[in-house]
């Protein structure tokens, strides 16, 4: 049987088995909904309360901050739409990036249907903003700030503490994307002056379908769901007990082992890098060289096409992702590819490898040793592409 | 999402490369929508000898390049115009939706390639 590399940690990881085990009894016999008085239900809630603690406390929050919700889609949706209409009367200005993930960036097209004005910042070539052009974004009617932490295709950290200075000294809430920082960098909310703080638990090894809203106490915001009592009136719907348990043991298991895991993706990182710009000519790494993320690698291989690229790994059994127009379904590539000037073509030439605590050492040496011979049967198809005398390439 | 034919053809394409004194050429699509076509004619006697192609695309575009070069070689000129984007499809088994385009990409590369051939021909017997 082929080999198989799991490298696409960024779009989904797998559940940690100690996650599993703590969520299986709410399936079973702690079935009961936690609004309940009897016993059942109490047993339910105090398992929501535990969770609860333990997502504050990887993020540096009370533990009365934390509101769950059915994906960190949902939380994003909740932060933006909640504080733009809750706040409309201060204003009606949103600024947030070019990079931003859809979840932020439709959300944010459709309250410019409905009378809000969103400013997108620019992001230079490793996908950074400017803070000097945030300041100056800021104008009396801006409401919220809503900037990733990290970037899910560059994996380029965005300078969150400087935002953080400027929107507290503004008054103006800053709201977080922290959906692929988790678990690969430390959060501490109150240090960093955020105010809303979007979290997913399956990019950490939990389930699927569950993820948190952080809302600094005091912060006006609307609700997104409306219904029952639950989630202190914020969120309605009963709880996903056995998904909000999962949620609180991977948010646990990532804020033990952080320093541990950060050290282990940076050094595979840095192997993986250092191998495909050794090993294969004409690539250009995307994001910045140093404030990325651990676990993150993304290069645009030039003269060749992302998707026919992953097909061909995935036959030899390495799951990865790109930024090609072909693997979203739409026409264009990524759009945060193409926000860091990079030209249609190496953004169609994108590759994104992303690594977990399940990869190893060997999984690079694999990578390492299947990815050249790949690289140059796509190049040798491709018209962009001409091999000269000596091994010299041209275009 | 694809289906074995497309596949096969994405890992072992035909007709692959350049023909060097090539009687027509033709090259379609952009590095915008990430597809480009080349395709190069040897024609004799009316019917095309020898083609080959070059492509910078995803997987459904090297297979419609691969299978349509098999379904025009050995055809006339006439027969090769005939060709449709919906011969490539249906000879490939299928296409996902969104890549229909790459066989229309492959019908209007063989249709430049031609077009290209019969512009040289046209100026050679000019010049001649």
């Amino acid at each position: 049987m082929t080999r198989r590399v799991y490298v696409d940690n960024s779009a989904t990881t797998p559940i940690h088995p100690q996650v599993i085990e703590e969520m299986l009894p709410y399936f079973t016999e702690k079935f009961g909904n936690p609004s309940s008085i009897h016993s059942f239900g109490r047993e339910a809630k105090q398992a929501m309360d535990e969770a609860r603690e333990r997502v504050a406390g990887a993020i540096g929050s009370r533990n009365d901050e934390i509101y769950f919700t059915g994906s960190g889609t949902e939380a994003d949706n909740w932060a933006v739409k909640g504080a733009a209409y809750a706040n409309r009367q201060k204003g009606n200005h949103i600024i947030t990036t070019k990079i931003e993930h859809h979840a932020i960036l439709h959300t944010c097209e459709y309250l410019e249907k409905h009378g809000f004005d969103v400013t997108y910042l620019d992001v230079d070539e490793y996908g950074q903003i400017s803070t000097e052009a945030l300041r100056e974004a800021i104008n009396d009617r801006t409401i919220l700030v809503s900037v990733m932490f990290a970037n899910n295709e560059l994996g380029t950290i965005q300078p969150v503490e400087e935002i953080g200075r400027i929107t507290k000294e503004k008054g103006i809430y800053f709201h977080t994307d922290a959906v692929q920082a988790m678990g690969n960098i430390a959060i501490d909310v109150n240090k960093l002056n955020i105010d809303l703080l979007s979290v997913s638990a399956h990019k950490i090894r939990g389930p699927k379908g569950i993820g948190a809203l952080y809302i600094r106490k005091g912060v006006r915001i609307d609700n997104l769901i409306h219904g029952g009592a639950q989630e202190r009136k914020k969120r309605s719907g009963t709880e996903n007990v056995a998904a909000v348990v999962g949620l609180g043991k991977a948010a646990q298991l990532v804020s033990d082992n952080l320093r541990e895991h950060v050290g282990r993706m940076t050094f595979l990182r840095d192997r993986l890098i250092s191998g495909i710009k050794e090993k294969i000519g004409h690539v250009r790494l995307n994001g910045h060289p140093i404030e990325r993320l651990a676990n993150n690698v993304n290069f645009s291989f030039d003269f060749i096409e992302g998707e026919a690229l992953l097909l061909s790994l995935d036959m030899v059994g390495i799951a990865a992702s790109s930024g090609s127009a072909c693997t979203s379904g739409s026409l264009d590539p990524s759009h945060v590819l193409l926000a860091t000037g990079l030209n249609h073509e190496t953004a169609h030439g994108s590759l994104r490898i992303s690594l977990g605590e399940i990869n190893t050492r060997e999984d690079i040496d694999y990578i390492l040793e299947q990815l050249p011979p790949i690289v140059d049967r796509l190049r040798e198809l491709s018209p962009l592409f001409k091999q000269c005398e000596g091994g010299k390439v041209s275009v | 999402m694809y289906n074995e034919k497309v596949m096969e053809h994405f890992i072992n394409p035909r007709n692959v490369g350049e023909i060097e004194d090539a009687d027509g050429i033709g090259e379609v699509g952009s590095p915008q929508c990430g597809d480009i076509m080349k395709i190069f004619l040897k024609v004799e006697d009316n019917k095309i000898k020898d083609i080959k192609f070059k492509t910078f695309g995803c997987a459904s575009a090297i297979a419609s390049s691969s299978i349509m070069t098999e379904m025009v070689k050995g055809k006339t000129i006439e027969e090769a115009l005939k060709l449709t984007n919906k011969d490539v499809v249906d000879e490939l088994g299928g296409l996902p939706a969104p890549k229909i385009h790459c066989s229309v990409l492959a019908e209007d590369a063989i249709r430049k390639a031609i077009q290209d051939y019969r512009e040289k021909k046209q100026k050679v017997k000019n010049s001649g």
